[in-house]
């Protein structure tokens, strides 16, 4: 028989282990896709125009892609999804309409991400073509943008319910309209929470490979201005392709370690705004 | 009443922003049974969710295999990530000192932010190779690996909303239970996981949803392959009860061969069927069914958490 | 009772919901004088407060019955501009609340959002913030945040941000409970200052502090006014056995 003692130091061991798992599971997928990575990557992989389907050169129009995309989608998703967190917090008490619009964001943040795919492809390339042209940024970017728009309500929706009551109450005894309350203290309080939803939103639609597969084009092209109805290449499908049809690996890891500094960087620089936000108005 | 009256105008403008989500989710839902409407003019529901054959060329849309398939490596994924997910949420809320949460804690962010693609890359590369050296396999494309890349894939969700319920559980039972002379591990295991196991529960729920729905990791891993393994075939062609039980004890052989999923069929066949034909139709009504799976596991979750808060207070 | 009335509560009821939480108060503010109003904590004081700038409008539930005229206008008529009424009765909050912004902006936020034009907004703030004797403490340094001064001055600036609207009536409700003994001495002294300019309402639970500063004192007791009089009267010869009870501390 183990005594009480031992099988507690023997659990807490099994705690300390897990967690420790994680962490080299982190560092063995980041170390080997970094150290992969890199042996493809220089100035020229950046910068450059891809050669001989992909396998030669730069892999330039697929970065450029993956940012007007996801450019297209924030600009769809984040003013959606603050004015709804306005509405939620500021103008609606707690009832059934809420509710519903709470059950809709929650259900659509469950909804994978090829069934995306699929309605993005169903809506615009069918029924929408002559609108938005088929495969082109606009149908893209819009996708993206419907994929995202959950995460963005929801961190507005909780920076916006973080500014604390006696600040509103503050502005309203000094005779400020609701609508300047809104507009001059309760946005301005929650803007780092709404730009760390943002961020994550902006790292999640750049990761994402699914929803827009059909949306985008494998021949290497950049798109032109005014973008919304050009074609585009994007990472992530030009990192599938590459594996999938298993046309270089190495050049597939060299996209991924681009991938993953863009999602990493942008991640760092929520943090960095946000702590600078926050002691310029900490409570 | 100026004042009022702008008011009102921003609240309607407001109201009608904020329909969007719902309005997408209806759209979702109309433009998906829309398209798949037209695969049962042709074929019953139970010919599309019990056949076993899937072959376009004649005619044969099955969807059972996919489900099966997408069904074991959830199920294999769960085995790997519960374990492993619960015991670091209990690590994070109880155990852990504060420098190890601090590491910890943006390394489950960093997990949840990589995309799936790259897991997928990682998984092809490194555990697939690993498992076909390691266990002498034809082929490391397999259900296995398709599990422990989705086990990591589910990890951060229920981590964290495990370990918001564990949290939640008041310190007043904890500091109850160690007062009467119970170990730590007596307490979590009589007193806090108890109360924490809906929110548990519910994290769980969400990572099945994330885990069914995944696409791009899983079709880079299973290798694609859409035969039931002879023997599932076999077996469910004989109609006997007891035949469940047989398939479960093939279970560890079936975990090392290929399979395809829901999610890696919708995906892959997509380009070859013709816009508007029935092959067409039949990969909607496959995410139909992903949509489905996915909204009642989110709502039945959602159920949970929200009850199991408000036991708590 | 000499001077000129500035508010004029008549028959004022007030429901929260159900609850029956004002019960037919009648009262005479005095300008340019300080009114208090003491009594146990749940017995309707603030409550009354938040009544005559309306920020009671803000909570879901409530019905008020009755009038509050401010100079001979009923603050309940039906085309009454809440927003011109707030700004004509300034409030100052039991817990300090300045802004996430810097001192300066603290004090612009109300000039600004009524339209005063920028040119004469750092005039007014400078004014404002002597009026709340915090100008020597803060003149040099107007761009660093509120909220990195004390409790104290965060209060005074509080006050000063209610100053910078030039209200006719400031309302304080508890302004010194979350205040150390210096502070609210600071903030007593600026009351007597501020009385020769505004009419003051203040809500307290300290009857030192009410004796203190106020020329007449209402006793609050279970949603009703149970007696109102000059102050000095009012604590050494209540009318009321319920007031005599409370201010020699038998019950509250």
């Amino acid at each position: 028989m183990i005594s009480s003692k031992t099988t507690n130091k023997i659990m807490k061991g099994v705690f300390w282990i897990s967690a420790s798992l994680i962490i080299i599971i982190l560092f063995l997928i980041l170390g080997y896709v970094f150290s992969e990575g890199i042996t493809a990557l220089d100035y020229s992989f950046i910068t450059e125009m891809p050669k001989d389907n992909w396998r030669e050169g730069g892999i330039y129009p697929a970065i450029i892609g993956t940012l007007i995309l996801v450019a297209v989608a924030l600009l769809f998703a984040v003013p959606l999804g603050v004015l709804t967190g306005v509405y939620l917090v500021e103008f609606r008490r707690e009832d059934k309409l809420t509710q519903c619009i709470r059950v809709s964001v929650d259900s659509l943040n469950a909804v994978p991400s090829i069934v995306f795919g699929l309605f993005g492809l169903s809506l615009f390339f069918y029924y929408l073509r002559d609108l938005t042209g088929g495969p082109t940024i606009l149908s893209g970017g819009l996708t993206l943008g419907f994929m995202i728009l959950p995460t963005i309500i929801r961190t507005s929706e909780v920076a916006l319910r973080s500014v604390p009551l006696s600040e509103k109450l503050g502005s309203y005894a000094l005779g400020a309209t609701k609508l300047q309350t809104i507009s001059r203290i309760i946005i301005p309080s929650s803007i780092p929470g709404i730009i760390t939803g943002v961020i994550l939103g902006f790292g999640r639609a750049a990761g994402e490979t699914a929803p827009i597969i059909f949306m985008v084009v494998l021949n290497p092209v950049l798109p032109g201005f005014p973008y919304l109805f050009s074609q585009c290449n994007a990472l992530t499908t030009q990192i599938y392709y590459l594996t999938s049809e298993a046309v270089s690996i190495e050049r597939a890891f060299g996209m991924a370690f681009v991938l993953i500094s863009i999602i990493l960087i942008s991640n760092y620089f929520a943090r960095l705004i946000n702590k600078y936000m926050a002691r310029n108005i900490k409570r | 009443m100026n004042n009022q009256k702008k008011e009102e105008i921003v609240k309607h403008t407001l109201f009608i922003f904020s329909t969007t989500a719902s309005l997408l989710l209806i759209l979702i839902i109309v433009f998906l049974f829309n398209e798949a409407g037209r695969l049962f003019t042709e074929i019953s529901i139970l010919d599309f969710l019990l056949g076993t054959e899937w072959n376009p060329g004649k005619g044969l849309y099955g969807a059972f295999p996919f489900m099966f398939f997408s069904l074991i490596v959830t199920a294999g994924a769960l085995l790997i990530a519960i374990p492993l997910g619960v015991s670091c949420a209990i690590f994070l809320a109880e155990i852990a000192p504060s420098w190890a949460r601090d590491i910890t804690r943006p390394v489950i962010e960093l997990l949840a932010g990589i995309p799936s693609i790259i897991y997928g890359l990682f998984g092809l590369v490194i555990i697939v190779r690993f498992v076909k050296i390691t266990l002498e396999l034809a082929t490391g494309e397999t259900l296995l690996v398709g599990s422990i890349i989705l086990a990591i894939m589910i990890l951060p969700i229920i981590i964290s909303i495990s370990q918001d319920s564990i949290e939640s559980v008041p310190g007043s039972f904890k500091k109850g239970s160690l007062a009467m002379g119970a170990t730590e591990w007596q307490t979590l295991r009589k007193i806090i996981i108890p109360a924490a196991l809906p929110g548990i529960f519910a994290g769980v729920i969400l990572g099945v949803g994330r885990a069914i729905g995944e696409t791009m990791a899983v079709v880079l891993v299973l290798g694609n392959s859409e035969n039931l393994p002879h023997l599932v075939k076999q077996l469910l062609g004989e109609q006997a009860a007891g035949n469940v039980i047989q398939i479960i004890n093939q279970i560890p052989e079936i975990m090392l061969k290929p399979g395809e999923a829901l999610t890696s069929a919708i995906l892959l066949e997509m380009g070859p069927a013709e816009v508007g034909g029935i092959h067409y139709s039949a990969l909607f009504a496959m995410g139909v069914l992903l949509f489905i799976i996915t909204f009642i596991l989110s709502v039945s979750s959602n159920i949970i958490l929200s009850k199991s808060q408000i036991n708590l207070k | 009772m000499d001077a000129v009335n500035e508010i004029e509560v008549r028959n004022l009821n007030l429901w929260y919901t159900d609850n029956h939480a004002l019960r037919d108060i009648n009262l005479d503010i005095k300008k340019n004088k300080i009114t208090a109003l003491i009594g146990p904590s749940g017995c309707g004081k603030s409550t009354f407060l938040r009544c005559i700038n309306r920020m009671n409008d803000l909570i879901d539930g409530v019905r008020v019955e009755g009038e509050i005229l401010l100079n001979g206008n009923n603050v309940y008529d039906k085309n009454v501009d809440v927003v011109g009424l707030r700004k004509k009765i300034g409030q100052v909050f039991q817990k300090p609340n300045p802004f996430p912004m810097t001192i300066y902006d603290n004090i612009a936020y109300g000039p600004r959002i009524h339209g005063v034009s920028s040119g004469e907004i750092d005039d007014l703030v400078e004014e404002s913030l002597k009026a709340a004797a915090l100008w020597g403490e803060v003149s040099d340094r107007l761009k660093i945040p509120a909220l990195e001064l004390s409790g104290g001055q965060q209060q005074r600036l509080c006050i000063a941000r209610a100053l910078a609207v030039k209200p006719e009536v400031i309302l304080f409700d508890e302004p010194c409970s979350a205040l150390d003994p210096i502070s609210t001495h600071k903030i007593e002294d600026l009351l007597q200052e501020l009385k020769k300019q505004y009419t003051i309402v203040i809500v307290t639970h300290n009857m030192q502090q009410a004796a203190r500063v106020s020329d007449y004192t209402g006793f609050f007791l279970l949603g009703e006014m149970i007696e109102y009089n000059r102050t000095r009267i009012l604590f050494e010869n209540p009318q009321k056995k319920e007031t005599e009870d409370y201010i020699t501390g038998r019950f509250g």
